[in-house]
C-alpha cells in the first residue's frame, strides 16, 4: 500500500508561493499586453487595409492551429537562431503575449461587429474624430459585451502558462518539478500544485463574476 | 556530434505525426464517450448526478492540461501499475476531453426548446426514447461545429504528451532538433505539421457555424 506523504510539500511552502506568484504575474502581464495588443489588430482588423489585414489573419490562423507548447520551443529555441536571445522568464512571457493576442483579437473584433452600424454613423454625424468613435462609442460596449469571453480566454492562459515550466522558467509548474526532484514525491507534489491552480481559477472566476455584476450590469442604475 | 537536418530528419518528424493522429483519435473516442455520460448526467433530473458532473467539469475545466497528465501518469504506479506514457497520456487526454464535450454538448442539449421534450413527454415517450428521437437529433446539429472547434484544441493539447515522454510529433521535434541543431527549421516544421492537420478543421468549423447562423437566420 501506497504512503501518502505531503510533508515535504508543505516543507516547500515557500517555493509554492513563489511560483504561483510568478504565474499570476506571468498571466496577469501577458493579458494586460496581449489586450493591448488585441484592442490594436482588431482596431487594423476593421478598418486597416487589405495586405495589414491579411497579415492579421496570417497570424491568427497560425497562432490557434499550433500548440503553445511548440510555440514557446520556437520562440525560445528558435529566435537566438536569429539572434533574439530571451531569459526564460521573458520567452514565456512573450510566447503567452503572441498568444493571448491571436484569441484576443478575435474576441475583440466579435464585440466590434456586435456594435450597430447606425452607432458608428451617429457618432460621426455628431463630430466624433475616428479615434474618438473607437474608444467612445465602439470600444466601451463592445468590452461588455465581450468580458465573458476575454476572463475565460485569460483563465485559459493561467492553466495554459504552466507549460512554460519545459523551458524552466519559474512559474507554479516549474516549482513543482523542483520540489518533485527534491523530494520524489511526485503525487502529492503535483496534487497539491493542481489543487493551487483550481484555488487560482476559482478565485480569479469569482472576481471576474463581481466584476461584472459591479461595472457591466444592465440597467445601468446611475 | 551535430547531425545535418536532410530528408532522413524530415520523414522522422513526419511519421511521428501518426502517433499525434492516433492519440487524439483515442482520446476524442474516449472523451466522446465520457463526454456523452457527463452531458446526460449534467442535464438529468437527478440532483446528485448534475452537481458531480458539474463538479468533474469544473474540476478539469479549472486546472492546467499539463497537471491532468502529470497526476494521471505518477498516479498509475501509486494504484499499482507500471508506469506508461502511452496509457497515461490516453486516460489523462480522454478525461480532460470527457469534462469540455460533456460541457459542450451539454449546452446543445440545453439549446433545443424545452417545449420539444415536453410535448415528447406528453406524447408518452420515455427518456430514452425522448432523448433519442427527440432531443439528441436536434441537439447534434447544434454541437457539430463547437466539437470540431474542441478536437482542434485536443489535437494541440496531445502535444503536452510529449513531456511525459510519449513519442509524437512535439516530442520527434525536440529529438531531432537536438540531434542537428536547427531549431528554427525543426520548430518550423513542427509547427506547419500541426497546422496541416488543424486547420482545415477549423475551417470547417467555421463553415459550419455559419451555415447553421445562416439557418436560424431564415
Amino acid at each position: 500500500m501506497y504512503q501518502f506523504d505531503f510533508l515535504p510539500v508543505i516543507g516547500a511552502f515557500d517555493q509554492l508561493v513563489f511560483g504561483a506568484w510568478l504565474t499570476i504575474k506571468l498571466s496577469v502581464g501577458a493579458m494586460m499586453i496581449g489586450l493591448a495588443l488585441s484592442i490594436v489588430f482588431a482596431w487594423a482588423k476593421t478598418s486597416g487595409p487589405k495586405p495589414l489585414v491579411w497579415a492579421i489573419d496570417a497570424y491568427i490562423e497560425i497562432i490557434r492551429n499550433t500548440p503553445f507548447l511548440v510555440q514557446i520551443f520556437f520562440i525560445f529555441f528558435g529566435l537566438p537562431a536569429l539572434g533574439l536571445r530571451l531569459t526564460p522568464n521573458s520567452a514565456a512571457l512573450l510566447a503567452l503575449v503572441v498568444n493571448f493576442g491571436a484569441y484576443g483579437t478575435e474576441i475583440i473584433r466579435s464585440g466590434i461587429e456586435s456594435i450597430h452600424k447606425g452607432q458608428i454613423e451617429a457618432g460621426t454625424a455628431l463630430g466624433l474624430t475616428r479615434l474618438q468613435v473607437f474608444r467612445l462609442i465602439v470600444l466601451k460596449p463592445a468590452l461588455r459585451a465581450i468580458f465573458p469571453a476575454l476572463t475565460s480566454q485569460f483563465i485559459y492562459l493561467m492553466l495554459t502558462s504552466s507549460v512554460v515550466s519545459v523551458i524552466s522558467a519559474d512559474d507554479l509548474a516549474a516549482a513543482g518539478n523542483n520540489i518533485q526532484s527534491q523530494t520524489f514525491a511526485s503525487f502529492e507534489v503535483y496534487f497539491v500544485i493542481t489543487a493551487i491552480y483550481l484555488a487560482m481559477s476559482l478565485a480569479f472566476s469569482l472576481l471576474f463574476s463581481l466584476v461584472d455584476k459591479r461595472y457591466f450590469a444592465y440597467p445601468i442604475n446611475r | 556530434m551535430i547531425r545535418p537536418f536532410g530528408w532522413n530528419e524530415f520523414l522522422f518528424i513526419l511519421t511521428a505525426a501518426q502517433w499525434t493522429l492516433a492519440l487524439s483519435a483515442i482520446a476524442f473516442a474516449g472523451g466522446g464517450i465520457g463526454g456523452f455520460a457527463i452531458a446526460l448526467a449534467r442535464t438529468s433530473g437527478a440532483r446528485p448526478l448534475r452537481l458531480a458532473a458539474a463538479a468533474f467539469i469544473r474540476l478539469f475545466q479549472g486546472t492546467p492540461l499539463l497537471m491532468q497528465l502529470f497526476l494521471v501518469y505518477f498516479g498509475m504506479n501509486i494504484i499499482g501499475f507500471q508506469i506508461n506514457a502511452w496509457i497515461a497520456a490516453m486516460v489523462a487526454l480522454s478525461l480532460h476531453a470527457s469534462a469540455f464535450l460533456g460541457e459542450i454538448w451539454r449546452g446543445s442539449i440545453e439549446a433545443v426548446p424545452e417545449g420539444q421534450s415536453e410535448a415528447a413527454t406528453a406524447l408518452g415517450l420515455r427518456y430514452a426514447h425522448r432523448m433519442r428521437f427527440i432531443v439528441l437529433p436536434q441537439a447534434a446539429r447544434i454541437a457539430v461545429a463547437p466539437t470540431v472547434g474542441f478536437l482542434v484544441q485536443l489535437i494541440k493539447g496531445t502535444s503536452l504528451a510529449s513531456i511525459i515522454g510519449f513519442a509524437e510529433l512535439a516530442r520527434a521535434g525536440q529529438i531531432i532538433n537536438n540531434a542537428t541543431f536547427q531549431p528554427f527549421t525543426v520548430f518550423s516544421i513542427v509547427a506547419a505539421l500541426y497546422f496541416a492537420i488543424c486547420w482545415p478543421l477549423s475551417l470547417t468549423a467555421r463553415r459550419i457555424e455559419r451555415k447553421l447562423a445562416r439557418a436560424a437566420a431564415r
